[in-house]
């Protein structure tokens, strides 16, 4: 079943993924976006992290990506044109792709020497309790740092306002 | 297997009691908004127009299912689509009352017991936006792509301070669990005050409750905060283009929305099937007596008619009444029909809150509306938030 679920998703992850390139409709793309991080959410379901998929939609889909259609349609995008294809990228494209996915598998195979599936309800770690737990404990460096970094991105956002708002 | 049998037999009993509640909240939104206005509301079709609902449902299903040439035909048939499955989605997680024995089966009223219900409302609401917002734009015209743009901002300002005064009865729950939070309110202080979070010490959730009913108004775009569709600048908003049973999906989902919200309302601050007394001061009897009083009072106007119809439909509402009041009476069903009574008189309470603004408030401006949430809304839900967390810290 948990197996089966898996394959429906990833496959709607992984064509959802794919559209989002090949769709000419900027909206197109952005709502394949969000298609991708739901699936995903399901996925992390799947595996028992119950908070990290709801927070995944609701930080994903439900903010970010809201904004990203939001500004589409207020810049009303149309279709994008074909750049034309330029010599390397038509040439070394596929190649390229392919080594990178071919260092990606390796990476894998050696950071999980042996994968083992995880079972529906074997992993029960995944409350909002456990991961609030493991953020301020062993993770409270990163956590606080990132926390920084969001502040810098806030600062720099709004110092870039008020300079357009002075002008 | 019995598993899956009582879940669809409880999923069976919720959609039926859910369809039927948002048929007739239209009708009772009438009756409230017209004797707010000094007038009778429907009355043509049945006693006190009750069939009005029937009747408009049949209307929009009949009609001619139309699609305008310009649209985005997938978007504009999908966005009807996700806001009535999306405001129907979290129904799945509110707990209608404790833990019930029926037929000798233990159950929970509530579909899924979800550790993390209140993220999961949280997400299906986060979700809302892109109906509101792909009806407007794949509509291809300017007054619903109006429409679509405010809701999508006012959405996402009124989420921040909804979610932060969520987050604040939490807190006093330690809990992200909707039964769990409901069970932490129960008990009275001095054998009288009910320890729901609006009053639970040592943070008394006042101002929560207050920045929570104001963000809920505007999550679900009810007057003062229905920019989204202000008629007489807009036309319709994003629902302009849409007729027959698409229209009325947005108007089934918006009313959905209505009962959510409320629902978490209680539960989160009005301490959900709980009874507002204690058993020994004759809350277990109250329900019962609060029927036989409406039986009464319907009883005493169907002998006194002010219209002669009004001798045979009143006269027959009492005795729904009474008949009512003796069921809650019956030792069998009363631990179901007691917390349910309770639950749905909070919600009720709060969707007729909803009608009586809408009844006696005018639109906001935009601008006032935007001001009003990142300059008044998020400041205080901000304070309330780092006020409970520091007073639960500290007691």
């Amino acid at each position: 079943m948990d197996g089966l679920l898996f394959l429906i998703f990833a496959a709607i992850a992984v064509v959802s993924g794919l559209n989002v390139v090949l769709q000419r409709q900027p909206i197109a793309s952005a709502l394949s976006l969000v298609a991708v991080m739901g699936s995903l959410a399901m996925l992390y379901l799947l595996l028992g992290a119950q908070f990290i998929a709801a927070v995944q939609v609701i930080v994903y889909a439900g903010a970010v990506m809201v904004l990203f259609v939001m500004v589409i349609m207020l810049l009303n995008a149309g279709r994008e044109r074909s750049a034309g294809a330029s010599l390397m990228a038509s040439a070394l494209g596929v190649p390229l792709l392919a080594g990178l996915a071919a260092a990606l598998a390796y990476v894998m195979l050696l950071a999980f020497p042996d994968p083992r599936p995880v079972r529906f309800g074997e992993f029960r770690e995944g409350g909002a309790a456990q991961v609030g737990y493991a953020l301020f404990t062993r993770y409270l460096l990163p956590f606080e740092l990132t926390s920084v970094l969001v502040l810098i991105a806030i600062l720099g956002a709004v110092a870039l306002a008020w300079r357009e708002g002075r002008k | 297997m019995e598993y899956y049998l009582i879940s669809a037999a409880k999923a069976a009993i919720l959609m039926g009691g859910l369809l039927l509640t948002l048929l007739y909240l239209q009708w009772i939104e009438r009756k409230v908004i017209a004797h707010v206005q000094v007038r009778i509301g429907p009355s043509r079709v049945g006693p006190h127009g009750l069939l009005q609902p029937v009747a408009d449902s049949l209307k929009l299903l009949l009609k001619e299912d139309l699609i305008p040439p310009h649209v985005n035909k997938f978007l504009y048939l999908l966005a009807p689509f996700l806001a009535v499955t999306l405001s129907l989605l979290s129904f799945a997680v509110i707990p209608f009352g404790p833990e019930i024995e029926v037929l000798g089966v233990r159950t929970r009223m509530q579909l899924a017991d979800l550790d993390i219900a209140v993220l999961f409302v949280l997400a299906v609401s986060s979700l809302t936006v892109y109906a509101v917002v792909l009806a407007g734009w794949s509509s291809n015209s300017k007054y619903p792509l109006l429409g679509g743009l405010r809701s999508a901002a006012q959405m996402i300002s009124y989420e921040l301070p909804l979610a932060l005064a969520v987050a604040a009865p939490l807190l006093l729950a330690n809990s992200l669990n909707l039964r769990e939070i409901v069970e932490r309110q129960e008990g009275f202080y001095l054998g009288l005050l009910p320890r729901w979070n609006l009053l639970h010490l040592p943070a008394p959730q006042l101002l929560g409750f207050l920045l929570f009913g104001v963000a809920m108004f505007a999550e679900t775009n009810r007057i003062p905060f229905d920019l989204p569709e202000a008629e007489n600048e807009l036309v319709a908003g994003f629902h302009a283009e849409y007729s027959a049973m698409k229209f009325a999906a947005f108007f089934m989902a918006e009313y959905a929305n209505m009962i959510t919200v409320s629902a978490m309302a209680t539960l989160l601050f009005l301490g959900g099937w709980l009874p507002p007394l204690p058993a020994r001061w004759g809350a277990d009897l109250l329900p019962a007596l609060a029927a036989a009083g409406a039986g009464a009072l319907a009883l005493y106007h169907g002998l006194h008619p002010a219209r002669p119809r009004d001798r045979r439909t009143l006269p027959a509402a009492a005795a729904g009444f009474f008949a009512l009041a003796v069921l809650l009476l019956l030792p069998p069903l009363r631990p179901v029909l007691l917390p349910l009574f309770w639950f749905l008189a909070k919600v009720g309470l709060l969707l007729w809150v909803f009608m009586w603004v809408r009844g006696t408030l005018p639109r906001f401006r935009y601008d006032q509306l935007m001001r009003f949430a990142w300059g008044f809304l998020f400041p205080a839900a901000v304070l309330n938030l780092l006020a409970t967390g520091l007073l639960v810290a500290l007691f």
